[in-house]
């Protein structure tokens, strides 16, 4: 059988914060910076993931059994793609249409949480998972970690959660004199099976193509052949692992980087003995040879291959363990605009921003930074998480149900001895009333299959959300995430638009309503502990 | 009685107090029977002139057959250096002033023997020669202009007066509004050093912003007593709408930091005063307003504090910004570790912010309603902090009372002074 070679891109992209004053704090829940984030998703699209895309689709199609790439692609970047460049999402569509594209899972926003929290880590990649099953008709089986971030604790969460093969870096501090060619295994987790990459060969691509003072330049699909050849015939797999951006944006098309992606399968199968397979494949057919030990998390980043691009100086220390002061209380959050921007404030990049290693990678931190200075980027990024907390402090003062209220009535049970039957009795009342009423709410809402749905044409679904109730399309879409939302609200015509708006601020006010009277009951209640 | 006055800026383009109080005195003056002619490097045409006559520099010819020229046309040359030389700005930063204001004059006159000259007013890499340049202006305006003291703002118009007493034979009076002790610690630049110097021992009265000032100049120029006068600034009475601005959006309180954020201002001791207020009271944020070259090192060192949830910086605020920023704050800092004057706690006060100044600010040899505390005194800045967030009474008093003392710090008061400096060498 023929050795195999893992094609695997990322396509990350953040939403990167606007300039938010200190004037802006309590003022304004809006972070992003849309325009830039339209813009630089717009000139993406044209000059790498189209391209590419077809590039690869063309070779996809010709090419009958050998030829096959995979892609994880963050929650942040589809759900912008869905906002701004809707046509990449169509031409992913066609790429796994083909039946050879492995989409892998990783978290939705590209966060460092694994690092953090577990529940919120498994939280976002079961997030991500859905969306990619709901977009591309895959259940993904392969995880890779942002950055391709990883360690045994994190070995640990990813099988549990049922993967069977994860992605990592062939760092050399890891591996020592063994070659990244081969399956390993995780050392605490026997069953989970570690694609290293290659950084040599992946890097020859990724940042040395266009370099004219390097002594190999220029690099044809040819020569890279030769060089897979030279490989020792014992080592079963080379694992190609790099950002999708190298074709068209970090290697401008100008370099030939379009003609070396569509000429590499041709000459590869010609010259070698190498067929290219999917991460999953390659895990079904290798056994591994070997566990690596990784007591402290590794990385693809820089060339210290740690976290030390992330994480490491006060500034980015002092951002990240404020954000994840709130895993905690975000778990029992449900309001789908504050969980929205509660992801897109986890995403790595800001704390890549603020990184002041500038001197021996600051090329690459540089680019589609929106910052002069990490420091900069340090003011604006709590700025934003300071409106943040405010608006989270506020949305548990108005919503004591979810989450709260049964704290607060767990609480009563907890006192034991202390307070009368009697008491007990009614705190068991005052809950069951209050559950009984929110699991009516929820039943009034009927349940659309949205993953049916979006298989279906525009046309189609167009016709049939405006055939519905709009109050039912909103209590369906309670909990959907934003990105459904937007997507249903474009596919409304205008009266049923103003509708759904209409209704949206009614359900708003009835649900404060009966806030504020559950309020009430349980202060009631508190207040006849008190006095016995 | 009429002066010929040297400044290098006049609202509305300033950079910082120098200019705001050129305006507030030549208006008091003006109030006093007492006539200005004020000349600029740079005027642009729309300056809050009143009845006060404004001169642009780069609209005099210069007559190079002049014997005196020749002298003043030498130091020109020499005067060419690069520097990072700023005067007298504040609340303002010099970075900003070096990359955004690029310095650029030209010489435009046509005729082989006059010459007119325009300069850009600005703070930039040849701000000594447009110095020297102005010198050479002043002494044409001098013997062109009727008038019957000569009046000079900070150094850089020191050469200007110098050479107006020269061609006229009229006193000279010079105004030090900072030292370039104040500016730099104790790393002076010798060449701005001699010009203070020459411009003092030229002047015939020297007007200090505050004793703390003058106490400099005896100390480190060696100038005789009897020559000082210290005239304290004032602030022009409020004209904006307060209330409109003030809508805070948290609900913390706000304690403000407002200035360069260089070592004369001392923002290290307003972060750690803030870290200990937090500990205690955590319904409170704090905010550094303003750029210059320790900004990067005090975002670290509250980053590293952990209060970067609690303690903002909104960079460089100008104009209506700083207005907005005062409207919104409960209590006003200036822990400066040496101010000749500081005209922003004044500001603070006149809307109604109660304020904490260091001893070590001319300032506070005016004001009774104010909390003063030793600038190293992190503790004691601290309790004063927390102690005008805690206790409504003494904010109150100091609110009211505050206000009332800051509006009778009149211009039209400083500028009687100054006028008696003026009448005592006619």
């Amino acid at each position: 059988m023929k050795r195999s070679i893992c094609l695997y891109f990322q396509i990350h992209q953040p939403f990167r914060l606007r300039t938010y004053r200190f004037f802006d704090i309590g003022a304004d829940d809006h972070y992003y910076d849309d325009y830039q984030n339209r813009y630089l998703i717009r000139r993406i699209s044209e000059k790498c993931y189209l391209p590419a895309n077809a590039t690869l689709l063309n070779a996809l199609n010709n090419i009958e059994e050998d030829f096959k790439v995979s892609f994880s692609i963050s929650g942040t970047a589809l759900e912008q793609f869905i906002k701004y460049s809707p046509e990449v999402i169509a031409s992913f569509r066609s790429l796994a249409e083909t039946g050879k594209v492995e989409f892998l899972a990783e978290t939705w926003a590209h966060s460092l949480a694994a690092l953090k929290s577990k529940s919120e880590f498994e939280t976002q990649v079961k997030k991500q998972a859905q969306l990619i099953e709901q977009y591309f008709g895959q259940k993904p089986v392969t995880f890779r970690n942002t950055e391709l971030v990883y360690s045994d604790d994190i070995a640990e969460m990813v099988a549990e959660m049922g993967f069977k093969t994860m992605l990592t870096e062939g760092a050399k501090h890891i591996l020592g004199w063994k070659s990244p060619n081969f399956l390993y295994s995780s050392a605490d987790e026997p069953k989970l099976n570690l694609l290293l990459r290659n950084y040599r060969l992946s890097d020859d691509i990724a940042f040395r193509f266009s370099n004219q003072a390097w002594s190999e330049w220029p690099l044809t699909a040819d020569k890279f052949s030769d060089w897979l050849n030279m490989i020792p015939s014992n080592e079963p797999v080379v694992n190609l692992f790099m950002d999708y951006e190298t074709f068209g944006e970090h290697q401008w098309a100008e370099t030939g980087i379009f003609d070396f992606l569509s000429a590499l399968p041709y000459s590869v199968l010609k010259n070698t003995d190498f067929a290219f397979r999917t991460p999953s494949e390659v895990s079904e057919i290798l056994k591994p040879v070997s566990s690596v030990f990784v007591p402290y998390p590794i990385s693809w980043a820089d060339e210290e291959r740690d976290l030390t691009a992330w994480l490491g100086n006060e500034m980015q220390d002092e951002a990240f363990d404020k954000i994840y002061a709130l895993a905690e209380k975000m778990q029992k959050v449900t309001d789908g605009k504050l969980l929205s921007d509660w992801y897109k404030l986890q995403s790595s990049d800001h704390f890549y921003y603020m990184c002041t290693k500038w001197f021996s990678d600051g090329e690459v931190h540089k680019y589609f930074n929106p910052y002069n200075s990490p420091y900069e980027a340090f003011i604006n990024y709590m700025n934003v998480y300071s409106d943040f907390v405010i608006r989270v402090d506020n949305y548990f003062n108005e919503n004591p149900i979810e989450g709260v209220l049964e704290e607060k009535i767990d609480e009563v049970f907890s006192l034991g001895k202390e307070i009368t039957n009697e008491l007990k009795k009614k705190a068991r009342k005052v809950k069951n009333d209050l559950m009984k009423e929110f699991a009516e709410d929820k039943q009034k809402i009927k349940e659309i299959d949205f993953d049916e749905l979006w298989q279906k044409s525009d046309k189609e679904i167009k016709k049939f959300i405006n055939s519905l109730d709009m109050q039912t399309l909103l209590a369906s879409l309670n909990d959907m995430g934003e990105d459904v939302e937007v997507r249903v609200k474009s596919l409304l015509n205008n009266e049923n638009k103003k509708k759904f708006i209409e209704f949206k601020d009614n359900v708003r006010k009835v649900s404060k309503q009966k806030i504020n009277a559950s309020k009430k009951m349980i202060s009631d209640l508190w207040n006849q502990i008190d006095k016995s | 009685m009429k002066v010929l006055m040297f400044g290098w800026e006049f609202p509305p383009h300033i950079t910082g107090g120098l200019g705001t109080a050129c305006l507030g005195l030549t208006r008091g003056l003006l109030k006093h029977d007492t006539d200005v002619i004020f000349v600029v490097p740079k005027a642009y045409g729309d300056e809050e002139t009143g009845n006060m006559q404004l001169v642009n520099a780069s609209d005099i010819e210069v007559d190079f057959r002049h014997a005196l020229y020749g002298d003043l046309w030498k130091r020109v040359e020499y005067m060419e250096i690069g520097s990072n030389i700023i005067p007298y700005v504040s609340p303002e930063e010099f970075e900003r002033l070096n990359t955004i204001e690029e310095l650029k004059s030209q010489e435009t006159g046509n005729s082989v023997l006059s010459k007119r000259y325009t300069f850009s007013g600005k703070y930039g890499a040849n701000l000594l020669e447009e110095v020297s340049r102005y010198a050479l202006i002043a002494s044409a305006v001098a013997s062109k202009k009727e008038f019957d003291v000569i009046h000079a703002h900070d150094w850089l118009t020191y050469p200007a007066g110098i050479a107006a007493k020269k061609v006229s034979g009229k006193p000279l009076v010079v105004h030090i509004h900072a030292t370039e002790f104040d500016r730099t610690g104790e790393n002076v630049n010798t060449l701005i050093y001699e010009i203070e110097k020459q411009g003092m021992m030229e002047a015939d009265r020297v007007i200090a912003v505050s004793n703390l000032t003058r106490q400099i100049c005896i100390e480190k120029y060696g100038i005789p007593e009897d020559k000082l006068v210290t005239v304290h600034n004032a602030v022009e009475p409020v004209e904006k709408e307060l209330d409109r601005l003030g809508q805070r959006n948290v609900k913390e309180k706000v304690v403000t930091f407002m200035g360069r954020i260089t070592f004369q201002k001392g923002p290290e001791y307003f972060i750690e005063a803030a870290k200990k207020v937090l500990e205690r009271d955590p319904n409170v944020r704090f905010v550094m307003a303003g750029q210059g070259d320790m900004f990067n090192k005090m975002i670290k060192r509250v980053a590293r504090l952990k209060m970067a949830d609690k303690f903002h910086f909104t960079g460089f605020l100008k104009g209506e910004e700083v207005d907005r920023m005062l409207a919104i704050s409960d209590v006003f800092v200036m822990p400066s570790v040496s101010e000749p004057f500081g005209i922003v706690p004044l500001e603070a006060m006149r809307s109604n912010v109660p304020v904490v100044i260091s001893k070590q600010s001319g300032v506070s040899e005016i004001l009774k309603h104010a909390i003063k505390v030793d600038f190293w005194d992190v503790h004691a800045l601290a309790d004063a902090i927390y102690g005008l967030l805690n206790y409504p009474s003494v904010s109150t008093m100091f609110r009211k009372y505050g206000k009332e003392e800051v509006d009778s710090l009149k211009w039209e008061n400083a500028a009687e002074k100054v006028k008696q400096v003026y009448q005592s060498i006619l």
